[in-house]
């Protein structure tokens, strides 16, 4: 019985509800502000539970009645949340302490988010998805608000809100309808009761719709991803690097398994509305990235654009496509931590850069930063020999592979598109005057540092020995 | 006799006012959260007229799930708008225009 406990209290999500509550309690009821103790008690935890995914505490257990899926693609993608959250919140320490909303609401809060997403990745029915989902996105509405006396946190708290609510709503209806045309709830009684059907009834087609649709606004691909370079903008930069790192892997993870376990069967169906969100949000980040100014739009429409690629290895619902789609997420979190750590630590005359036009002329003081930065572009627009490459690599490879000809060519043509704004990073740095005399001033702790120089070197040195992650990825399947 | 369309036939007209009600609304944020509410509600009476008619216990478990989530998120989102209220002193929804681009 007490080896029973022990073992419980090591499931993963288990151990992370009780660190995230221990979290909460220790930085309520202490008397001094308790931001740091939190910030480094949330980042050790998350360390913690991604070791206890790695040794996989979980498999003695039959869950909840078989609402919990434990495979080597959940694990792969619960462990890239978590390593991601970790970083997120490194990577964040010193602005929030900086822009003085150094509260220990905010590393609780990341926390309970995580834990939303990894049961999302893990869910295995229609309750338990809208419950992590739900649990997920109401903490990260709470953060993107949480600069109190700014207008912009605040617009970008409610906008979230609003459209956060909504697509959780059109989730709701899509699942109410699956389950009343099929009468259950599991993804396996979903399977069953389809695999003796020929076609789906016009009920069911419209639940996969509505819950798509519900889906596709939470990984923000065209055209629900209104809400994205609002968000992004407006939210505190820390907050924003969370948004862009974690969130997005869960949700692919989530849209991945709904489409191939319980509708595997009826693969021409969900198909056409993925190719289209596919093609869309590849075209639409490239454009409409062209045009911005602001730092945080520019990574908002990039991300965008990715998703449409990782869109692309779910359209050819293949073994390849799967492991393609976690190489391409591993890359996404590798390359997007880099950036964002350097975002959140450069500063000019004292404020934090957030528009392109401030970086003008870094190379002139700052030549190793402004080269990573470089790298980290060229790596971000899929240039060979860096890292990004491999990513876009494996995802046109598995769309050939299952006879999608067309979605590759679309696919390279918008990575052209795309490559534009990230070379015109490039030039700003290297080749335009800065306006004024003022000096950059690149502040980093030295976790952060570390955990930089790591990704840079992942980033640069991938070619050498790609099969490290191809090995770990061949392992991945859904079951 | 009320049958099973009857029940799906009111949830889909109630979804779509909570839908429309967020899209067309031009000037309060509050009446976007009852929309909200509304569109939830829906699938509550959705979830549990399926039950019913299914003979199946399972959906009215998720309404009252439901119902629990529709409460938290009510309160999470009046929070976040009582922080954009004090920060602009209205919830006009023509004031939320500070990002764009």
């Amino acid at each position: 019985m007490e080896n029973n406990l022990i073992n419980f209290i090591l499931v993963p999500e288990v151990s992370l509800s009780i660190l995230a509550i221990s979290c909460l309690m220790y930085g309520l009821f202490s008397k001094t502000n308790s931001f740091n103790k939190t910030t480094n008690f949330a980042t050790l935890s998350l360390l913690f539970v991604s070791a206890l995914i790695y040794l996989d505490f979980t498999t003695s257990f039959a869950f909840f009645d078989n609402f919990f899926s434990n495979t080597t693609f959940t694990k792969f993608f619960k462990i890239l949340t978590s390593l991601g959250a970790a970083a997120s919140l490194i990577i964040s320490k010193k602005y929030f302490i900086d822009t003085k909303i150094n509260r220990f609401e905010i590393p609780t809060l990341l926390l309970f988010s995580s834990l939303g997403m990894m049961l999302m990745i893990s869910s295995k029915n229609l309750m338990m998805m809208y419950l992590a989902i739900e649990l997920q996105s109401l903490s990260l509405y709470v953060v993107a608000s949480i600069k109190r006396n700014s207008i912009e946190s605040a617009e970008s708290g409610v906008k979230y809100f609003v459209l956060g609510a909504l697509s959780s709503g059109i989730l709701l209806y899509g699942f109410s309808l699956i389950y009343g045309f099929t009468g259950h709830t599991s993804f396996d009684g979903i399977f069953i009761t389809l695999s003796n059907l020929n076609e789906l009834p016009i009920g069911l087609i419209f639940g996969l719709v509505f819950v798509l649709v519900g889906l596709a606004f939470k990984i923000s691909a065209v055209p629900f991803h209104m809400w994205t370079p609002d968000v992004y903008e407006g939210a505190p930069t820390s907050i924003t690097a969370f948004f862009a790192i974690v969130p997005k892997v869960a949700a692919t993870a989530l849209i991945f398994r709904f489409c191939l376990e319980p509708f595997g069967k009826f693969y021409f169906e969900w198909t056409q509305v993925i190719f289209f969100l596919s093609v869309a949000s590849m075209f639409l980040g490239a454009i409409a990235a062209i045009a911005q100014k602001s730092l945080k739009r520019l990574l908002a429409y990039s991300s965008i654009g990715h998703v449409g690629y990782v869109l692309i290895a779910l359209v050819a619902a293949s073994d390849q496509g799967i492991k393609s789609a976690s190489i391409y997420m591993f890359m996404y979190l590798v390359m997007n931590i880099a950036v964002f750590s350097i975002i959140l630590s450069l500063k000019k005359s004292d404020e934090y850069v957030e528009k392109i036009i401030q970086l003008n002329g870094l190379s002139k003081t700052n030549p190793i930063l402004s080269a990573s930065l470089t790298i980290i572009m060229l790596s971000m627009a899929g240039i060979p020999p860096f890292m990004g490459f491999f990513g876009k690599f494996y995802i046109f490879f598995a769309a050939i592979e299952s006879k999608l000809y067309l979605l590759a060519v679309l696919g390279v043509l918008a990575s052209v598109v795309s490559a534009f704004y990230y070379l015109r990073i490039i030039k700003n740095m290297y080749f335009d005057e800065a306006a004024d005399n003022e000096n950059f001033d690149f502040h980093i702790n030295n976790q952060a540092k570390l955990i930089l120089f790591i990704l840079m070197f992942i980033i640069s040195f991938f070619i050498l020995y790609p099969s490290l992650l191809t090995d770990i990825v061949s392992g991945i399947s859904l079951n | 006799m009320i049958y099973l369309e009857h029940y799906l036939f009111l949830a889909a007209i109630i979804f779509t006012i909570g839908v429309l009600g967020i899209f067309l609304n031009k000037k309060n944020v509050i009446i976007i959260l009852m929309s909200i509410e509304l569109i939830l509600l829906s699938v509550n009476i959705n979830l549990i007229s399926f039950s019913v008619f299914l003979n199946d216990i399972s959906g009215q478990i998720f309404a009252m799930l439901t119902l629990t989530v529709a409460a938290a998120e009510a309160a999470i989102g009046l929070a976040i708008l009582v922080v954009f209220y004090r920060n602009l002193g209205s919830i006009e929804v023509s004031k939320i225009n500070k990002l764009k681009g």
